[in-house]
């Protein structure tokens, strides 16, 4: 009863500082915008705190700088390629037969009610959830295992040696013999791309795990398994969380080689069915959704795993 | 010194409600260690035996590389004696166990643990449940004096206050004898006298075993009931030395006659060692 208390007024302490802390932080805070309302309240007579004196201060808010920044460097693309397709660009690299960014806005818009492109990203997405999922379960226990034990890591290792300089796109013409299906041998190059830097990048984070954690939970009566789930899995995590994005990554790049090559559904295959129609405003619609598809699962993977890495920033 | 919370929790916790005077017998029984073989052959402790009483604080004094971390490594289990035993409590030493609480002198919490968890760890392993866990880690939270970052993670934390932590996670095993290799030598000067003394309040708490491994003289002084001396190649106590300056101890002992005589007797014994090391080495 005296315990439950006791860790009562712990707690309640702990809740205080935490936001005097936070109240410091506020209090010293470089945030612009606060100050110059600060200062506009004490000088109550004047009328100088304008419209404009918002944006500048806003302007000097860091992110709303990166993000600024960000969407003027974007626009200026685009104007280029506006402009460039606009006067037909042709000189060593040619523009003649680039679609304009306003033709592939209008038909992106017009794909927008298409029951089949829908069709075409969900297809490709599925292949990505189920490839990479079996590469993430696979290559994280091979990791482990290859970075805790000396015998694993003599089987293991002459494999990876082997097959990890091979990209995944040489695998294609030996997936399509090998799998029963167009669809498994999709998915195996897939799966193969995000194997390899998930397992190297396990291997890896394993290694580094401090000898002396190690020592001090054994100390504290840590068994085997013990260990491995309260010190060599989280200190490898910030390796496997780099190596889940990348991961992410070559396997967009590997699912897209095999869909251009053999498939009838999936966003690659729409990109290049796109060429072969001769309908090149879908060329650059199909790169696009791409482009952000690749991006939003890198991002949502980073999201997944910044509540198990918020340790992380404290480090020194 | 006794503030009731701790001894409550011992009442509560401690396994053996059994006398304290019973806990802590440390049994180094003609104790070699070598590492290698052949012409690398290295003896880091030779034939060494030490006999230490419940509740004494002893500090292993001597040069770098002269065997103390192995020989506390021993106790500790991280190393296997190649001949000889160590035994706690009339049992021998086999394995690491929460039985023996460790204090490293790297940093060495989970910094993926909060402060809080890091000291709940141990009694989670024993099987406590999580309020009990919660509790035993309040205790002592309370204790060393953070119960106010219970929640901050290792790495908000200044090196004396991790080493603190450290020192609470270790205890909150209740274990038999504490281990420290080392633990001060990163801190700065006056963390670290800081350190010494709260140690000391600490180990007069709880009347538990400390063996602690230092290269400083003063610090050994300070803290221990007795010294042992260790010299290098091969490794092996040279001279046992009681500390009999009266306890509570405080910072202003450290310019009394005894202090200073002791203090010569530890440098003379060190001197004589390095020496020989010298000579060994010009010729
Ligand atoms: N795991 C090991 N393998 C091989 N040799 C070792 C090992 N651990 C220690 N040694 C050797 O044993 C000797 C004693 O080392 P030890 O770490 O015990 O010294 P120390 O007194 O703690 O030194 P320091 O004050 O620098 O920590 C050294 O010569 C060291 O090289
Ligand atoms: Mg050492």
């Amino acid at each position: 009863m005296n315990g439950a208390v006791l860790e009562k007024i712990a707690n309640n302490d702990a809740e205080t500082v935490n936001d005097s802390a936070v109240g410091g932080l506020k209090s010293a805070g470089k945030n612009s915008p606060d100050s110059a309302v600060i200062q506009s309240v004490t000088n109550t007579d004047s009328e100088n705190f304008s419209f404009k004196d918002f944006v500048l201060s806003s302007l000097k808010n860091e992110k709303l700088q990166t993000i600024s920044v960000g969407i003027v460097s974007l626009s200026f693309g685009i104007l280029i390629w506006h402009l460039a397709t606009l006067y037909n660009f042709n000189y060593f690299i040619n523009f003649e037969n680039v679609p304009s960014p306003t033709t592939v806005g209008a038909a992106f818009l017009s794909h927008l009610g298409d029951a089949e492109f829908y069709k075409h990203i969900l297809i490709s997405m599925r292949r990505i959830l189920f490839a990479y999922s079996i590469a993430v379960v696979l290559g994280v226990t091979i990791g482990v295992l290859v970075g805790r034990s000396r015998i694993a890591r003599a089987a293991v290792l002459p494999y990876i040696e082997v097959i990890r300089p091979i990209p995944a796109v040489a695998w294609i013409p030996l997936a399509i013999l090998m799998w029963p299906t167009e669809e498994s041998s999709i998915v195996y190059i897939t799966f193969l791309g995000a194997l390899f830097p998930i397992i190297l990048n396990t291997i890896h984070g394993v290694k580094e795990t401090p000898e002396v954690l190690v020592r001090a939970a054994v100390s504290l009566g840590a068994k085997k398994m013990e260990v491995f789930w309260h010190v060599v899995l989280p200190a490898a995590l910030p390796s496997i969380a780099a190596g889940l994005s990348i991961g992410m990554g070559i396997s967009w790049f590997s699912l897209l080689a095999g869909e251009i090559i053999s498939g009838q559904y999936g966003i690659g295959y729409f990109t290049w069915d796109a060429y072969s129609m001769i309908n090149y405003p879908d060329i650059v619609v199909g790169m696009l959704i791409i482009g952000g598809l690749g991006t939003l699962s890198t991002y949502l993977i980073g999201l997944m795993m910044r509540p198990a890495l918020r340790w992380k920033k404290f480090q020194r | 010194m006794k503030t009731g919370v701790v001894s409550m929790h011992e009442k509560i916790f401690r396994k053996e409600t059994s006398d304290a005077k019973e806990r802590g017998k440390i049994e180094i029984d003609e104790v070699s260690i070598v590492f290698g073989s052949g012409p690398t052959e290295n003896i880091a402790v030779q034939e060494t035996s030490i006999n230490i009483s419940p509740g004494e604080f002893v500090c292993i004094l001597g040069p770098s590389g002269c065997g103390k971390s192995t020989l506390l490594n021993s106790v500790a289990g991280y190393v296997k004696p190649s001949s000889g035993r160590v035994l706690v409590d009339n049992e021998v030493i086999t394995e690491p166990g929460p039985d023996r609480g460790m204090v490293f002198q790297q940093y060495s919490l989970f910094p993926w643990k909060t402060v809080h968890q890091n000291i709940a760890f141990g009694p989670k392993l024993a099987g406590y449940t999580p309020s009990q866990c919660d509790s035993i880690a309040s205790t002592f939270l309370a204790m060393i004096g953070l119960s106010k970052i219970a929640k901050s993670f290792p790495g908000e934390l200044s090196g004396g206050m991790q080493q603190r932590v450290g020192i609470a996670r270790a205890l909150a095993n209740y274990p038999r004898v504490l281990l420290m290799d080392e633990p001060f030598g990163a801190l700065d000067a006056q963390t670290r006298l800081m350190m010494q003394e709260s140690l000391l309040n600490i180990w007069s708490e709880f009347g538990i075993t400390v063996l602690f491994v230092t290269h400083d003289v003063d610090e050994a002084i300070f803290l221990a009931d007795r010294i042992l001396i260790m010299s290098s190649s091969p490794g092996s106590v040279i001279a046992d030395l009681n500390v009999a300056l009266e306890r509570p101890r405080s910072p202003e002992m450290a310019t009394s006659t005894e202090f200073v005589a002791l203090k010569k007797e530890c440098l003379s014994h060190i001197r004589a060692q390095s020496l020989k090391a010298f000579e060994e080495v010009g010729h």
